[in-house]
């Protein structure tokens, strides 16, 4: 169970790929779908190894992309 | 489809930079591989994590591609000249000591045009916190030599390679009298927020270095790769060496990169001085400055 | 509303120009000013340094122009009345500022206290070669408000017409002394706080998510907010539209620029001043300002004596400049006399006004020192001989 989950504004990213190279988990690589702009947006590979530190969110230099944790079943997040 | 989010929202979760920004006004226009909105990430943790009062906080701006942050944040942000930001915000400061001011600018703005005014406020100990994105070249007008561009580097004036010997920001600014000063590059997102929230903890004048690729220009003329490769020459050939003397930090185009916090000293800011000063010299006749109220 | 009695020095004094226009910027409620020393100015912002500490505001001395042609702006933004005072060769490194505050809509008075030039020219000595330059010295179309006192007491009164005028329309007025008006000594009386009026900031009242910093109604100014008030708006010299964000076209550009220019032109005939004397039935208009209209005072005088029907318009505003007025009078006199410590600046715009209804006669002089009442005279009875 992942203990964290990417959300992507794919309309944002420029395909820089500094989410795919930073992130500690490799979770993500670049899709081969296209924004409007013909970019290549990231997409998530490997869910399941997310752990929710957002550092693929600090990288972003297009905002593009952030992960948050996923609250824990019983007794939830403190 | 502009990027537009409503209410910062998407699965029902907000982005934690979200909240800073002009969401009406993304995508940007920075470069893919760009530094600057990585700072920018940076500057938005350091202000959750310092709890800054969000009100109280004004941004200013030179003219470059780092100028344009002014125009992304949602705070009161102003977008001058050439530059100029660091007397702007002097006069912002000076006019409300309340405020809490960052000038967020670019090298070029900062230590070409405007490296009188970065001396004499660093001189002065104004109370600002200036941000400079160092990307080694005057970017928004096409990549041409800036004071930091490193030895034997290609730009569009000096297409035969530069043959100027380049500033060492932080040597410069401590001289000067700066009270803090960091420099980190947009690898370094952590420590970066952290120096950025440890200045907002000081009075005084504060200075962040962050060298960050210029992939369209920069890094593309010299055949350095892409903003991806730069920042994994950062994470490779950056060294932290927190005190380092100032001296010993400059910067070559493919050398190591000295980060970390270089100076962290306390002296009395500007406005400290002036009080004291004039309640010295005026005793009771001293009126303190204050918030005008000049309007109705 | 009334001026802030702290900063009214009320009483009967015998001070120079210089002194008086520190004092009038004070009534006004200056609070902030930031300079950088040059001569015949400096004694304006000595005056303040040593005056607004006891006041309740801040002085900075820049480390140059270019700075306290800004530092003043931030200081507008952060919510004082704000001013800097220089002479040509500062009023040149000024110039780019000036723009940004046109731009920006920043209401502040940058005061030139005239000197001859071009370039380091004569420091100690006067001229009125500026004048064209407060008008046209930043690059693009914009407008400015320029105001020439003639005597300390002018000095005094216009300053507070001069922050009046920037925050009714939002603009950069240019206070055009010279080096004998800034260094003449005389009695400048200043009233009770109670008698003075000032316009305060045209500050909103909408709620910050209501509030778009550059929207306009009627009269084409947009109401301001202050850094730290919690509008959260954006500043930028970029063409931009009404929400202050950079809008790059050229219809935004066509809007933004044309309003600007409308906000002054519009609202000329309010704000142009002119002192007018024996207008009805002149046959010569003597059309002067600054120090140059007291010289041309003795001059009329002399031309009168000899039966001369001469009329004297006195230009209080240099810009807008009063096309209108020109306009009128050259319909039915002869000609007009243009005095000027120039080589011939707004003798131009007395031409353009008068269209070749009347005659203009330019009475130049390059500076560094004033006219012989004579000089203006023998043009007085020139323009009177000439056909009409």
């Amino acid at each position: 169970m992942a203990k964290g989950r990417v959300s992507i504004v794919v309309e944002r990213c420029k395909a820089c790929g500094f989410c795919v190279e930073f992130c500690p988990t490799h979770v993500l690589a670049l899709s081969s779908a296209f924004n409007s702009k013909g970019y290549h947006p990231p997409h998530v590979v490997h869910p399941d190894k997310c752990s929710g530190c957002d550092l693929c969110g600090m990288y972003c230099p297009d905002f593009a992309i952030f992960a948050t944790k996923v609250p824990s079943p019983a007794g939830g997040d403190k | 489809m502009s990027g537009l989010i409503p209410n910062g929202l998407i699965n029902d979760v907000v982005n934690p930079v979200e909240p800073f920004l002009r969401s009406d006004r993304m995508p940007h226009i920075w470069c893919p591989g760009c530094g600057i909105g990585t700072t920018v990430n940076s500057f938005a943790r350091a202000l959750i994590e310092s709890k800054i009062d969000l009100q109280s906080l004004a941004l200013v701006s030179g003219i470059g591609c780092t100028g344009r942050v002014a125009g992304y944040v949602k705070l009161d942000s102003f977008h001058t000249t050439h530059g100029r930001a660091i007397p702007f915000a002097t006069g912002l400061k000076l006019a409300n000591p309340k405020l809490n001011v960052v000038v967020y600018s670019g090298d070029g703005d900062l230590s070409a045009i405007g490296g009188n005014h970065l001396i004499h406020a660093a001189r002065r100990n104004i109370d600002l916190k200036v941000i400079c994105v160092n990307n080694l070249i005057y970017a928004m007008t096409g990549g041409q030599t800036a004071p930091t561009t490193p030895d034997h580097s290609i730009t569009s004036t000096n297409p035969y390679g530069v043959f100027e010997p380049s500033f060492n920001l932080p040597h410069l600014v401590e001289a000067a009298g700066a009270v803090y000063v960091a420099r980190w590059t947009t690898f370094h997102v952590r420590q970066l927020a952290r120096s950025i929230s440890e200045a907002f903890q000081k009075k005084g004048f504060s200075f962040l270095e962050v060298i960050s690729p210029c992939p369209t220009l920069y890094q593309r003329r010299n055949k350095l790769g892409d903003g991806l490769d730069t920042m994994k020459y950062y994470k490779e050939k950056s060294r932290v060496r927190h005190g380092a003397p100032t001296s010993e930090v400059g910067l070559t185009m493919t050398g190591e990169i000295i980060v970390g916090k270089f100076v962290d000293r306390d002296r009395p800011d500007y406005q400290t001085m002036m009080r004291t000063q004039y309640s010295e010299s005026l005793g009771e006749r001293f009126v303190e400055p204050q918030v005008e109220t000049v309007c109705s | 509303m009334k001026a802030d009695p702290r900063g009214v020095l009320t009483g009967v004094h015998f001070m120079d120009g210089d002194h008086a226009c520190c004092e009038g910027a004070l009534a006004a409620g200056a609070r902030f000013a930031a300079g950088y020393p040059i001569t015949p100015s400096t004694e304006i912002v000595e005056r303040f340094a040593a005056r607004v500490p006891t006041v309740g505001g801040t002085f900075i001395q820049m480390e140059d122009e270019l700075a306290a042609s800004i530092t003043l702006q931030g200081a507008v933004w952060g919510g004082a009345k704000a001013f800097t005072v220089t002479s040509g060769p500062g009023f040149s490194l000024m110039m780019e500022h000036i723009g940004y505050a046109a731009m920006t809509e920043t209401p502040c008075v940058f005061v030139d206290v005239q000197r001859g030039g071009p370039s380091t020219g004569l420091p100690t000595l006067p001229a009125q070669a500026d004048m064209m330059q407060a008008r046209w010295g930043s690059h693009g179309d914009y407008e400015i408000i320029a105001l020439c006192p003639n005597s300390p007491q002018e000095c005094f009164d216009l300053t507070i017409k001069a922050f009046n005028l920037a925050e009714e329309f939002r603009v950069p007025v240019m206070f055009m002394m010279d080096e004998v008006v800034g260094h003449m000594t005389e009695k400048v009386v200043i009233p009770p706080a109670s008698q003075i009026e000032v316009v305060p900031r045209r500050h909103t009242r909408k709620p910050a998510h209501e509030y778009l910093p550059y929207e306009t109604n009627g009269d084409m100014v947009p109401e301001m907010a202050h850094a730290g008030e919690g509008y959260q708006f954006h500043v930028t010299g970029l063409t931009h539209d009404q929400r202050g964000y950079p809008n790059m076209t050229p219809q935004i550009q066509d809007k933004l620029v044309r309003r600007l220019q409308n906000k002054i032109r519009e609202a000329a005939d309010r704000i142009a001043m002119c002192e007018e004397e024996q207008l009805a039935g002149a046959e010569v208009v003597v059309v002067s300002y600054g120090i140059t209209s007291r010289v041309a005072q003795r001059a009329i005088e002399m031309a009168r004596e000899r039966g001369l029907r001469v009329g004297k318009l006195r230009l209080l505003t240099a810009w807008p400049f009063p096309e209108k007025k020109i306009r009128e009078l050259a319909a039915r006199v002869k000609a007009f006399v243009v005095p000027e410590l120039n080589l011939g600046q707004m003798v131009r715009e007395v031409e353009r006004a008068a269209a070749g209804q009347a005659k203009t006669f330019a009475v130049s002089h390059a500076g560094g020192g004033v006219h012989n009442p004579e000089d203006i005279l023998k043009a007085i009875v020139e323009a009177s001989r000439c056909q009409a």
